[in-house]
């Protein structure tokens, strides 16, 4: 796993490495140091165990069958039970929610890219009073948690025929991601050299050869940065498809585990086998892809 | 981390004409139509008709209902359940705040010098961010289990008894903090080390040599020129605490009673549990108000303490 973990996280510092104060007089000074240093790293290798404790519990718990009560701490020692990932994919529908996940997130990623792309464009380049107040008002909407409509969307998505229906949670989801993404796309759009437009436009392109030939192939790092935010906001997301999605045959992974785990309290074991499949998509995504999460993330904190 | 971004600048006016000309003029702006339909539709008009709905007393699923004016909303006021569930969500908002600005901005110090498997570290410390919360609280409701989990069996190894963590309101509603934060403190880390990388070093040096200590650099170099880092992860952190809902519904269900319910969570159980579609939206109205007064009041004070220091 390290091996894929490369120094990227953080772009490298700016102006010299940091100093360390070896230019200071040795002696009680830099005993001190050291006891501090100790400190510092007992407390973070504390945090890492925290953070890792509950995917070995969820590991050590799915491993057992349910007679096995041996605690939670310990590996199975009596060899490996796979019985709690057979339930989990017979009675938890967990493959198909994974398949469902994957339809969901990859149309509405889609929709959010294009979408949110297009309507960017005019907003960068054209900004007038009309452009600017528009911008804001599309920001302004990512303040709207999405409970608070839960009332109204729901009873208009029933009158729509929408619920339980994967083309209703597409738009909902698309929505709901649509402003961040048309706030990224603008912001880098505006970042852009106006003079390479200007050219294609004097060559006499027009407004589809000037998008799909001039600007959008210069939107690539944007889009992997819209991809991923969008991508693990919509894989996750709980608190809308749990209501949408309530027929096993299209409900995506949250709300399919969601539904498994408080039919299950009795069958930790298969709960914690559930979990496990629904995230590992996403760590194999986020091993594979760690550069560009890291990136995306950092890019949005330092705009 | 991005969203806050975005408000940040819904204050940011900028003056002005600039940008491409372009042939065609205004007829570009068809560009962006479909997004403001898709807004329209699934946004602006459920926010508009909540607000409807919240004058009357419909239930959710018959067709008619009655215009009860103001009714709902004094109703809040006096409901003894609705005012816990607000304190609660006011806990988990700024609890989960605290708690991540203090341990992101400690991991991110503790992570800014480079050693051996510091990036792994970072990596493990930011994993769970990627994880749904339904999916990091039922791992977490196993660790926190009555019976088999392995908080109590440390207890009782360590000569106690068993602790019902989750099924006592105000141990449940500190779970549910610590929790959550521990999942998302990854944000703050990583926003914070960005910020610690954008301070320039010779800061530092210059401060060295005058002789100044750790302590004094960090208070008096470190913490002030974080300040955009301490306003986007605020606004973040803030936001994602005061709408809780994923994680309260799997370690709880909302539950004992109705105590732990969060203002999200309690809007599902009022509209579908107890078919008050009207009082739900209410709640929804509530929501939506409390979370823009924290959002662009935020936004106020960190856009003025940014002009009073230029």
């Amino acid at each position: 796993m390290t091996q894929a973990l490369k120094e990227d996280l953080v772009p490298p510092r700016i102006g010299a490495p940091a100093p360390p104060a070896t230019n200071k007089v040795p002696g009680a000074h830099a005993t001190g140091k050291r006891v501090g240093a100790i400190a510092i790293g007992a407390g973070l290798i504390v945090v890492i165990l925290v953070q890792l404790l509950p995917f070995y519990v969820a590991l050590t718990t799915a491993l057992k069958a349910k007679a096995d009560l041996s605690s939670q701490w310990l590996f199975p020692m009596v060899g490996l039970y796979w019985g709690n990932f057979v339930t989990a994919i017979s009675d938890g529908n967990i493959l198909q929610a994974i398949g469902n996940s994957a339809i969901v997130t990859l149309f509405s990623t889609a929709l959010v890219c294009a979408l949110g792309a297009l309507a960017a464009y005019p907003l960068a380049r054209r900004q007038t009073t009309l452009n600017r107040a528009v911008l804001l008002l599309i920001i302004g909407l990512i303040m709207i948690p999405p409970l608070s409509i839960l009332v109204p969307l729901y009873s208009m998505l029933n009158q729509l025929h929408a619920i339980n229906s994967y083309w209703g949670i597409i738009l909902v989801m698309t929505t709901a991601q649509l402003p961040l993404s048309i706030f990224l796309y603008s912001s880098f759009m505006r970042s852009l050299p106006v003079a390479v437009e200007e050219a294609a436009v004097m060559d006499g392109a027009n407004l589809f050869q000037l998008l799909f030939w001039v600007v959008f192939p210069m939107l690539k790092p944007v889009t992997a940065t819209v991809i991923i935010l969008t991508g693990v906001a919509i894989w996750n997301d709980f608190a809308l498809s749990v209501y949408v999605l309530t027929d096993p045959a299209v409900k995506t992974i949250a709300p399919a585990i969601g539904a498994f785990f408080a039919t299950q309290s009795s069958n930790l074991g298969a709960a914690a086998a559930a979990s496990i499949m629904g995230f590992v998509p996403v760590l194999i995504a986020y091993l594979f892809l760690q550069r560009y999460f890291i990136r995306g993330m950092v890019a949005g904190a330092e705009k | 981390m991005t969203q806050a971004t975005a408000l940040a600048s819904l204050s940011r006016r900028k003056s002005g004409k600039t940008g491409l000309r372009l042939r065609g003029g205004w007829r570009i702006n068809l560009l962006y139509v479909p997004a403001l339909l898709l807004f329209a539709v699934f946004t602006v008009y459920p926010l508009v008709s909540g607000i409807g709905f919240s004058f009357t007393d419909w239930d959710g699923y018959s067709p008619g209902r009655a215009f009860v004016a103001l009714q709902n909303y004094l109703r809040l006021f006096q409901d003894a359940t609705f005012r816990l569930v607000l304190l609660n969500t006011f806990i988990y908002g700024i609890g989960s705040t605290i708690l991540q600005q203090v341990l992101g901005l400690a991991l991110a110090v503790a992570l800014d010098r480079p050693f051996r498997g510091r990036s792994a570290a970072r990596a493990i410390i930011y994993l769970p961010v990627l994880v749904s919360p339904v999916i990091m609280g039922t791992m977490y409701y196993l660790l926190f289990q009555y019976n088999q989990g392995a908080l109590n069996d440390l207890v009782v190894l360590f000569g106690g008894h068993r602790v019902a963590w989750l099924s006592d309101q105000a141990t449940a509603v500190v779970i549910i903090v610590v929790v959550n934060s521990l999942q998302f403190v990854g944000i703050s880390m990583i926003i914070y080390l960005a910020g610690l990388q954008s301070i320039p070093t010779t800061y530092y040096e210059a401060a060295m040599l005058d002789g100044a200590g750790a302590w004094q650099r960090f208070t008096g170099i470190t913490i002030p020129l974080l300040q955009p880092a301490f306003a986007t992860s605020i606004v973040l952190n803030l936001i994602g605490g005061l709408k809780l809902f994923d994680m309260i519904k799997v370690m709880t269900g909302g539950g004992p009673g109705y105590t732990t319910n969060s203002v999200s969570t309690l809007i599902g159980v009022t509209y579908f549990a107890n078919q008050s579609a009207g009082y739900a939206s209410a709640m929804g109205v509530v929501l939506f108000i409390i979370i823009a007064i924290f959002t662009l009041s935020l936004n106020a004070l960190m856009n003025r303490r940014r002009l009073e220091q230029q």
